[in-house]
């Protein structure tokens, strides 16, 4: 019953993806002049970024979700 | 092995992006060339970490991208944890990254390969991923796979004179989906989906678990036993809006669990300022709190009282909270020579970890029964850190 419902969860999400092939922009790119602008980057400095999230990932018992990359942990 | 769940998620994914590498689309670009070198230290709890990061990318050809950095970092002291069993340690670590990325239309490919060495942990990490641009640039989904293999050792000897044993090995897969989709003219969401799956030794050697026992301290140690497997699911999603006079707001809102039993909540709020054309101020608030994981105790009745049994402080129920500002200054706006532009950009932040069942041992370790507190009732455990960055940033 559960494998069936999931299955019919996931063609009927492909059908609505399916669907959006009709979808038009509705942020044109013309009006897209403030999101092009660097404080709206969501990351303007990726190794900054994944030292951070290393800082934490070595030091929390949560891991993933980031982009963060692998390695060891220099946490002795 | 992949659990079926895994593989039903994987599934998925395979599909929707088969669903969506079908549609033609006009070309993406790749980014400037770029070069950087990045310092930072870390500073607290017990322990000092220097980092030194040199990295670059090259454009080879309009639709061909290369990456390539060096890490290294140089660690000194030790954690509390450690501290109540073992000498203060001196490490270094190195890191080697390259990666390669392919445009094709609005399809994105990238592979990338990074070793990690210490002189006992060894890790090689190979990944993978695909983004695709869709619906005139509004919708941007990436999906990725990463595995490491890692060797495990534990060092018995002292920094001058190490002697590592190698005591096992873990893998861990990387499963992840990313969706960056524009809301308005001044909104952008994102949603990552991350499932990472472990396998192998995942304990520290150099942590112990204790026991209460009748010895002058009121306990005796013992080693940690993990479970052999772990897999864990992230869910983080993010709101970026522009406000009226030129600057951005961000809210971040993660929600982790894994086979452990550890349930995290994270809770970012970042804000970003330009002034005029040469600086960007920017300031962050993060909080996050977990629940300890299910075969974690800061003291078990007796020796081998479970199955497994840890006491790890990064798997105790514990909260933290950072605050931190970045001020980035664009000092060739200009640009000069081949250099279109460069920036430096100084970064602190403090981070204050509070513990909430990890007790400090480290002070009271004499008897009778660790000084003025009993086996158990030692003062929970806290400490502040600092975190220092520094780096210039080239574009060419």
């Amino acid at each position: 019953m559960h494998l069936k419902l999931r299955n019919a969860s996931v063609a009927l999400g492909l059908l609505l993806l399916s669907a959006c092939s009709s979808v038009q922009p509705w942020v044109k790119p013309y009006e897209r002049d403030r999101l092009a602008d660097p404080v709206m980057a969501w990351d303007r400095d990726a190794l900054s970024s994944a030292f951070l999230d290393h800082v934490y990932e070595s030091r929390e018992g949560s891991r993933g979700g980031t982009g963060a990359a692998g390695g060891g942990c220099g946490c002795n | 092995m992949m659990s079926p769940a895994v593989l039903s998620k994987l599934a998925t994914l395979v599909a929707l992006a088969g669903l969506f590498l079908g549609r033609p689309a006009a070309a993406d670009v790749l980014p400037d060339n770029r070069a950087d070198l990045f310092y930072s230290k870390y500073s607290g709890g017990g322990m000092d970490i220097s980092t030194y990061t040199a990295s670059a990318h090259v454009n080879a050809t309009e639709n061909i991208g290369l990456d390539y950095s060096y890490l290294v970092d140089k660690v000194s002291g030790a954690s509390v944890d450690v501290l109540s069993n073992a000498s203060v340690i001196k490490d270094e670590r190195k890191q080697n990254s390259i990666n390669a990325t392919w445009i094709h239309d609005k399809t994105t490919y990238t592979i990338g390969y990074s070793n990690s060495k210490e002189r006992d942990y060894i890790s090689n990490t190979p990944h993978f991923s695909l983004s695709q641009a869709m619906f005139g640039d509004l919708t941007t989904i990436t999906l990725g796979f990463s595995r490491s293999r890692d060797g495990v050792g534990d060092n018995g000897g002292t920094a001058n004179n190490p002697k590592v044993t190698w005591v096992g090995h873990a893998e861990s897969r990387e499963y992840d989906l990313g969706i960056s989709q524009i809301l308005t003219r001044n909104l952008i969401a994102g949603l990552t989906f991350d499932v990472i799956t472990d396998d192998g030794y995942l304990a520290n050697p150099y942590r112990f678990v204790r026991y209460y026992s009748n010895s002058g301290l009121g306990y005796d140690q013992g080693s940690q036993v993990y479970p052999d497997t772990r897999t864990s699911t992230a869910i983080e999603g993010r709101l970026k809006y522009y406000l009226p006079y030129r600057a951005a707001i961000t809210g971040v809102y993660r929600y982790y669990r894994d086979t452990w039993g550890i349930i995290g909540d994270t809770v970012e709020i970042d804000y970003t300022h330009p002034v005029r054309n040469k600086w960007i101020f920017e300031g962050r608030v993060r909080y996050y709190k977990q629940s300890h994981a299910n075969f974690y105790a800061d003291i078990f009745p007796y020796a081998d009282a479970q199955n497994f049994e840890g006491r790890d402080k990064d798997l105790a129920s514990s909260e933290n909270i950072t605050i931190g500002a970045k001020a980035t200054y664009a000092w060739l706006p200009d640009g000069w020579k081949v250099f279109k532009r460069s920036t430096v950009t100084a970064d602190i932040s403090q981070v204050r970890f509070k513990y909430l069942d990890f007790r400090d041992i480290k002070d009271y370790n004499d008897t009778p029964a660790g000084g003025d507190y009993a086996a158990g009732t030692e003062p929970l455990y806290h400490f502040n850190a600092m975190i220092y960055q520094l780096y210039l940033s080239a574009f060419f």
